[in-house]
């Protein structure tokens, strides 16, 4: 029969000097550790951070980008239907608690600092989106952001191609452009601007993408979403004689995926937005950005409708961007990089926990 | 109903599609930066054993599958189906040849076989990796040989056809792996 064992936590009375006694405690006291305490990403990965980090401070200090830091916690969220954001409590006030929304990027503060004349700045935040997890999202996630008052998007493609050779330490790495259209059309024989959701669900059907039973209930941007994410992104950013990875800018969104983009008028408008990809991986996306602030009302506006009619949470807007909108934003453009991505990439690594210290599950 | 969201999902879950259960063999989240999120699965049918990919916006809601992995202790066949039994509830359940399939060449009365259940009815019966089983017929070789070179075909009490060495004899115990239907090694009663 054996003895009934000690409650836990007495087992530190344990007497001395009973080596038998010891080892069964000691042992007692590894089973009751989660197995979940150690971190995921390697040491030589966590070097790579602080390496990648050191780097790209460097390169903003030498052309003069001013290092900024805004809240992460803010009374607006962003109305982006395709984001989620997290929120919590503020008890600055016990008799009406606030809810403060933890910011999915600091594009909005960023801006107000750039109406505010703050000239180029860049920003390196932990920033939040929730329902976010697979091999290549954490809901929690480094974001490098950048803006330069008075550039064209085309400058800026550059400045990013520039950094991202920096960061990977490939100074030859090469970079092509192509627009959104051509992508579509060159793969795809469709043209964005011009095919059905309809047309586009039959095409997403016969590409074997979707089974004919599917009841996926998508409009035109859903549909487009879906083929070039499934379809399109794995051959973007590589060589396609080849193979080997490339830097590929997809310039030239549909107006209806302008997000926080100028729309550039023509006789096909196109919003003034970039995408970058490296190796089949989405790293950056780039507005000129949107500087009218009645146009900024009413995108705020209709988001908030698709939202109500999706059920979704209906977040306030950000006044504070859109008095900063009215007040004057210098023309600029803007980008933002998501470093974790580009940590895969330097240390060649299939899934994003094996660069973070602690993903979510053992956070 | 019991339902799943789609960030609920990850392998060897059970949901319904079109009627049928399936369970997922593999899900990844897709999404671009600014636009929709999708869950890409590969899920496999537990009636046909297919398996095919599917493309959720993420946030649907698939109805869970009532399917249920467990043993039950075969019976007896009554010329058209195949009995069973719980052996901790001793309730027995009856499944027909599509369910019973090729588990039906080796399994005999009093064996445990791993059955899967879908709304409490048997869906699919796996006999054991390794069954033991008389000889019923076999051509009576030639005496001496033990080499085991070449074989012979012989039929099992079960009914099934396996390829046997020379040197085994009707009415002796065989050893079989049933998940590639081949002779392992004589046997003894156990």
């Amino acid at each position: 029969m054996s003895a009934p064992r000690p409650p836990a936590g007495t087992t530190a009375a344990t007497p001395a000097g009973s080596p038998a006694r010891t080892k069964t405690a000691r042992a007692a006291a590894r089973a009751a550790v989660s197995p979940d305490w150690r971190p995921c990403a390697p040491l030589a990965h966590l070097q790579a951070r602080a390496a990648l980090l050191r780097d790209l401070r460097e390169f903003f200090a030498d052309r003069g980008v001013l290092e900024v830091e805004t809240p992460i916690l803010s009374r607006a969220a962003a109305t982006d239907p395709a984001l989620a954001s997290l929120h919590t409590d503020c008890l600055l006030d016990a008799a009406a608690a606030q809810t403060l929304y933890l910011h999915t990027s600091p594009e909005f503060p960023m801006k107000r600092l750039l109406a505010a004349g703050s000239g180029p700045i860049y920003q390196v935040c932990k920033v939040f989106r929730g329902g976010e997890r697979g091999r290549r999202h954490h809901p929690e996630f480094s974001l490098l952001e950048w803006y330069r008052p008075g550039w064209s998007l085309e400058c800026l493609m550059d400045e990013v191609a520039a950094l991202v050779r920096c960061l990977l330490r490939r100074p030859n790495l090469a970079s092509t452009r192509l627009t959104y259209r051509d992508l579509f059309l060159d793969h795809l024989d469709l043209d964005p601007w011009a095919t059905s959701a309809a047309a586009l669900g039959a095409h997403a059907h016969a590409l074997g993408l979707v089974g004919v039973a599917d009841q996926l209930d998508l409009d035109r941007d859903g549909w487009l979403d879906l083929l070039l994410t499934q379809c399109l992104e794995p051959g973007l950013g590589r060589d396609a004689t080849t193979g080997r990875p490339h830097l590929t800018f997809l310039c030239d969104y549909p107006p209806s995926q302008a997000a926080l983009a100028r729309i550039r008028p023509g006789p096909v408008p196109v919003a003034a937005r970039f995408e970058l990809y490296l190796d089949g991986m989405e790293l950056a996306n780039g507005f000129e950005e949107l500087t009218d602030a009645d146009e900024q009302r009413a995108r705020f506006a209709a988001d908030l409708a698709v939202r109500a009619r999706a059920g979704q949470p209906l977040v306030p807007p950000d006044e504070g961007l859109l008095g900063a909108l009215a007040a004057g934003l210098p023309a600029c453009a803007g980008v933002a990089l998501g470093l974790d991505r580009l940590l895969m990439l330097v240390t060649a690594a299939a899934h994003i926990d094996a660069v973070l210290a602690f993903p979510v599950e053992r956070a | 109903m019991a339902t799943y969201k789609t960030n609920e999902f990850k392998g060897g879950l059970k949901i319904m599609l079109d009627g049928d259960p399936y369970s997922i063999v593999e899900n990844e989240f897709v999404k671009p930066g600014k636009g929709q999120a999708f869950n890409r699965v590969r899920v496999k049918n537990l009636k046909t054993g297919r398996v095919v990919e599917r493309t959720f916006k993420s946030g649907d809601v698939v109805e869970a599958a009532d399917v249920l992995d467990t043993e039950l202790q075969y019976l007896y066949y009554d010329g058209e189906l195949w009995h069973f039994m719980d052996p901790n509830s001793f309730e027995q359940l009856t499944a027909d040849a599509a369910v019973v399939g090729e588990a039906a060449k080796w399994i005999k009365e009093q064996d445990l076989c791993a059955v899967t259940l879908f709304n409490g009815q048997p869906l699919s019966v796996e006999a054991p990796n390794f069954v033991v089983l008389a000889i019923n017929e076999t051509d009576p070789g030639l005496k001496g040989d033990t080499s085991g070179g070449g074989g012979k075909p012989a039929t099992l009490e079960t009914g099934a056809v396996v390829n046997v060495p020379l040197f085994v004899q009707i009415g002796e115990l065989i050893k079989v792996d049933t998940r590639s239907g081949t002779y392992v090694s004589r046997a003894k009663e156990e």
